[in-house]
């Protein structure tokens, strides 16, 4: 940190979020990450990956990498959000069962909320003086095919206006054949169609949803589109001489 | 319909024909049916620059009950289907469909579940027109080519042979696929 203009954001800081760090959080350096771990491994990218393919795309190998679980001192503001959040949840054993790991990467902080604790957390980001995350942007999805047990994420990103643009983000895990997460709209209220959008998307059912309907798909749609199985559903395109299938299922080109 | 309907095939007919044909295609009014991005092409054709109002069709109607013209600008979603079929069907007759930019022609660059593979599938079009978006030009292009369709439409038995025609040229007609093009 050679620069002393508190107002220009350093460069090698320049794509974490939260508004440019003061002297004190730049003091703060984070312990280092750990080793990441491959969740899966991604063989090609679209098509046919067997010879014969000349774009080179088919015999990409690339591992899916997660953050390894960080280690105190996280940085920045996030030990202050750790420590606050492990009083309002009572101390560290509610906060060791409520919390199932907490990840620092590229600036930016993740807790892993079980889903029966997600109540008392989010209530307790959102009514704490010390951490006060008024707004959240939504729920998203996530599918992951091969986390057998925790296969569907839903991602909940809070930002806290009055501690000056602080943001976490909070991540529930479900497995596929229990699809149940609390909803937070009692606490939330505006994430009342991004539940439902995660429920048409995803097939992820939030107890406690005053109307858990379909939102972006008409009513009677069979699945949910946005799951790593389900097809793409494009339909072959006509022209003279030739019909050229849907992306999805082209064969490489020679 | 009226008294054309019964008037024989001759010269007083067609000339009824051309006359209502001039009539109908001096006044054709849009029903508002943007969608997606070509329904700002659409508005750039109500600009002075590109001027609709010369054909009188600058009143775009949001009724469909008052309007002759549907042009389908944009991007047909599966949840839409239902609604665009709605509305096609509230137009009182003579009606006329613009299928405008390739979303709505034949699903465009979405070629996936969630969108329609083309508004022919619901509404019967009369011009399709390419593009994304078409420029304003090209759909004043559209445009007058309906309205050459319009003045040439027939009436009375005139209607009914066109339109025995038209089905058998396409009952014989090849089909796209076997068709000889470039890529054969």
């Amino acid at each position: 940190m050679s620069d002393n203009d508190n107002t220009k954001v350093p460069a090698d800081k320049a794509q974490e979020t939260g508004g440019a760090p003061t002297e004190a959080e730049r003091d703060n350096l984070p312990a280092a990450p750990g080793t990441p771990e491959v969740v899966s491994v991604r063989h090609g990218m679209f098509g046919a990956s067997d010879s014969g393919d000349t774009s080179g795309y088919g015999g990409l190998v690339a591992p899916v990498l997660f953050p390894a679980p960080a280690q105190r001192p996280y940085g920045r503001y996030f030990d202050e959000v750790a420590d606050h959040l492990e009083r309002a949840l009572e101390g560290a054993e509610g906060f060791g069962r409520a919390i199932e790991k907490v990840i620092v990467d590229r600036g930016e902080l993740t807790l892993f909320v079980r889903r029966e604790d997600l109540l008392t957390v989010a209530r307790a980001l959102r009514d704490d003086p010390a951490l006060r995350f008024e707004m959240c942007t939504g729920v998203s999805g996530v599918h992951y095919p091969h986390e057998t047990g925790r296969e569907l994420h839903a991602v909940y990103h809070l930002l806290s206006i009055t501690h000056g643009g602080r943001r976490v983000r909070v991540e529930v895990t479900c497995p596929d054949d229990d699809r149940h997460i609390p909803s937070i709209v009692g606490i939330y209220p505006a994430n009342d169609w991004h539940e439902r959008e995660t429920w048409d998307m995803f097939g992820i059912e939030f107890d406690g949803h005053p109307a858990l309907t379909r939102i972006l798909m008409p009513d009677d749609w069979p699945g949910h589109p946005q799951r790593k199985d389900y097809p793409l559903g494009g339909i072959p395109v006509e022209y003279k001489g030739a019909t050229i299938p849907p992306p999805d299922q082209r064969r490489s080109y020679n | 319909m009226g008294i054309e309907e019964k008037l024989p095939a001759g010269f007083l007919l067609t000339t009824v024909e051309q006359l209502a044909g001039y009539m109908r295609k001096s006044s054709v009014w849009p029903a508002t049916f943007g969608l997606a991005c070509c329904a700002i092409e659409m508005m750039a054709v109500g600009t002075p620059d590109y001027d609709i109002a010369r054909f009188g069709m600058e009143r775009f109607s949001a009724t469909p009950r008052q309007a002759d013209l549907m042009i389908v600008a944009g991007r047909v979603s599966q949840k839409m289907a239902p609604v665009v079929r709605q509305v096609y069907d509230q137009m009182p007759e003579p009606k006329w469909v613009i299928s405008m930019g390739v979303c709505a022609s034949s699903g465009g660059m979405f070629n996936n579940y969630a969108i329609v593979q083309g508004v022919d599938h619901i509404v019967p079009v009369d011009v399709y027109l390419p593009g994304c978006p078409p420029r304003p030009e090209m759909l004043l292009n559209a445009i007058i080519t309906l309205h050459e369709q319009i003045q040439n439409t027939p009436l009375g038995v005139n209607r009914v042979k066109a339109a025995r025609a038209a089905e058998e040229a396409a009952l014989n007609a090849t089909p796209t696929h076997a068709m000889k093009g470039l890529l054969a």
